[in-house]
């Protein structure tokens, strides 16, 4: 059973590390950030199964890929604090000669990171071969990915969607993240998607949906249930209903905040909605 | 010398967007698609002035150029809009056979180029999009300095017939080009008289070569300063003019030393009247996240990357 009070604690204090991070630079994209902290949080420190030391080939545990890469700065948070490099180090995001790039990077060599992203629709491809190398190598362990909803919009992650279900990548689990909205707008408005749960069903996809994206219990029971549903034939899409910018009532439910930092006041006014716990970077 | 001004900094990607809303009012036949960044390429008033001749395509830039390329037939002017990596590299196919090798008159125009968008980062800083779009036959390429020069370009590039790659960046910089240019395409523009050294710039990397030249007049040396804004075709006559007076030559950009202005300047010197040259480029690397000073400091970018340059060729010669 899982310790909800310490995972809840470690939500928040993400929280934190995602408004200083984008706070400090006056860059970064905090709204996508805060809607997956949550899952983040669910995700390495409850459902992956991961070895102590990181290596790039990720022999024996279960592997990450980060396809909307913009969300770094929950990324970078959520490895700190699992231990992949010190938190001190979320002081240098989208510094000079920093490792912690703008979006995610191999070449800086940060631990934690398979994989370049940032330019959207690239990271499903990527897992499906990280995937089938694992099946080369008798390896049981389960591929996760991460993908935004208006990055679906890209072309490529279809051609990834049919050639996983049409060659059996049934160990590979992607979520998307079903926040609505993305630059320019609600998806509905920039580029209606339509019934995504029916589209990769058609695809040959098994598909389930996480209606309460930004509850613990429910990202992990629903995780859970996710990986059940692994080695049967099929890809595992799951579907996290998250609110963006949850978690600092002025930055949800709006586009707003997807690329855009908070200002000393409105930085403040967010960090006291989210109250220390584990100790700030 | 000339002197030069700064007006007032400004982005060359507002130069982009007023320009394109001039467009709008002027040419019933120009349309605009955007790929989810109006924003970023200030595309907004165009869309508001004229929402049925903006296309907003989603996150999709590979449909937008194929799109875009349909759109020419019909005698539409397409104007696409997104940043210069998903601008070029990200459909370098579509733009290969169903724009450029298919003739059609689409003007391909890229934000955030170079390292100057700064913390965004290597994924989003394309230094190499220059050369991809001067190596397709047809092609023409045009990176303008300034918001004034990128506004008048916007807007020449309309009456020119034919498969364009505009590229501009994001900060605001310099506003020194006057606001009621002539823009000639494939026209260079010379900047600066000078018989000691030839220094060829584009985009934000002329007001640099202005400053350069400033720094190396105090100096003793006098600098012929060019103003490239087209890449492709270039002009190969204000070139070899200036570096029969000189003998020497910079070339100065944002961009990978590899497939830059700086390799068309080459190609030019060591065919019709070889002569020193030094490169400020980047140097077959990819970019990095920080601020754009720091980034073009820490590249070479600059003024006294430019200066160091000048010394080292008028040494060659
Ligand atoms: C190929 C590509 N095109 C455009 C962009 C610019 N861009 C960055 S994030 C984004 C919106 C992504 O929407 P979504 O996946 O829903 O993420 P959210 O805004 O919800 O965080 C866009 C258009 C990009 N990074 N890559
Ligand atoms: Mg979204």
């Amino acid at each position: 059973m899982a310790d909800y009070k310490a995972l809840e604690d470690l939500v928040v204090q993400v929280r934190r590390d995602i408004l200083r991070q984008v706070h400090k630079v006056n860059s970064g994209h905090p709204g996508g950030s805060l809607g997956c902290t949550e899952f983040f949080v669910a995700l390495y420190n409850e459902l992956m199964e991961r070895n102590e030391n990181f290596t790039m080939d990720g022999f024996g545990e279960d592997l990450f890929f980060l396809s909307n890469g913009h969300i770094s700065p929950v990324f970078y948070s959520v490895l700190a604090r699992a231990g992949y490099f010190p938190v001190e180090e979320l002081n240098t995001f989208r510094l000079l000669n920093s490792r912690l790039q703008g979006h995610p990077t191999t070449h800086e060599g940060l631990p934690g990171v398979r994989i370049a992203s940032g330019s959207l629709g690239q990271g499903i491809s990527v897992s499906i071969g990280a995937a089938l190398a694992k099946k080369l190598n008798k390896d049981k362990h389960l591929i996760y990915t991460l993908c935004g909803d208006g990055e679906l919009q890209e072309g490529q992650n279809w051609e990834a969607i049919m050639y996983a279900a049409g060659n059996n990548v049934d160990n590979l689990i992607v979520t998307v993240d079903l926040n609505g909205q993305q630059i320019d707008g609600s998806t509905n408005n920039v580029l209606p998607m339509g019934n995504l749960k029916a589209k990769f069903e058609a695809f040959g996809w098994d598909v389930m949906d996480i209606e309460k994206g930004n509850d613990l219990k429910s990202i992990v029971d629903g995780m859970k249930k996710a990986k059940e549903k692994t080695g049967n034939g099929k890809p595992i899409c799951v579907l996290l209903h998250t609110v963006m910018g949850n978690g600092v009532d002025f930055m949800m439910h709006t586009h707003d905040w997807h690329g855009k930092a908070p200002n000393d006041e409105q930085l403040e006014n967010a960090l006291a909605q989210n109250p220390v716990t584990l100790g700030d970077y | 010398m000339k002197k030069y001004t700064d007006t007032g900094k400004k982005d060359t990607r507002s130069g982009f967007g007023d320009g394109l809303t001039e467009l709008g009012k002027k040419n019933k036949d120009v349309v605009a698609l955007c790929a989810d960044l109006t924003g970023s390429l200030k595309m907004d008033e165009f869309k508001e002035n004229n929402p049925e001749r903006f296309f907003q395509i989603g996150i999709a830039e590979a449909n937008m150029i194929g799109i875009a390329a349909g759109l020419t037939i019909g005698g539409k002017i397409p104007f696409t809009g997104t940043f210069a990596n998903f601008s070029t590299g990200r459909v370098y196919d579509q733009i290969r056979q169903s724009v450029a090798y298919s003739g059609k008159n689409v003007k391909i125009c890229a934000s955030h180029a170079g390292l100057t968008l700064g913390e965004d980062g290597a994924t989003h800083q394309i230094l190499e999009d220059i050369g991809l779009m001067k190596m397709l036959p047809g092609m023409t390429v045009i990176n303008t300095c300034d918001y004034n020069q990128t506004k008048a370009a916007t807007i020449a590039i309309a009456d020119y017939e034919g498969p364009v790659y505009l590229r501009f960046g994001r900060p605001k910089v310099a506003n020194f080009t006057s606001a009621d240019q002539n823009f000639q395409i494939g026209k260079a523009v010379q900047l600066q008289e000078g018989t000691d050294v030839t220094i060829i710039a584009t985009g934000h990397l002329v007001w640099e070569a202005l400053q350069a030249a400033e720094t190396l007049n105090e100096n003793g040396i006098t600098a012929d300063v060019i103003n490239i804004h087209t890449i492709k075709p270039l002009d190969d006559q204000a070139i070899l003019k200036s570096v029969k007076k000189t003998g020497c030559v910079v070339t100065a950009e944002e961009h990978n030393f590899l497939g830059g202005l700086g390799e068309s300047v080459a190609r030019l010197l060591s065919t019709q009247y070889p002569a020193p040259q030094e490169f400020i480029a980047t140097q077959d690397t990819f970019g990095e996240s920080g601020t754009p000073e720091q980034l073009m400091d820490k590249y070479g970018l600059n003024a006294s990357a430019i200066v160091s340059a000048v010394e080292k060729v008028i040494a060659r010669k």
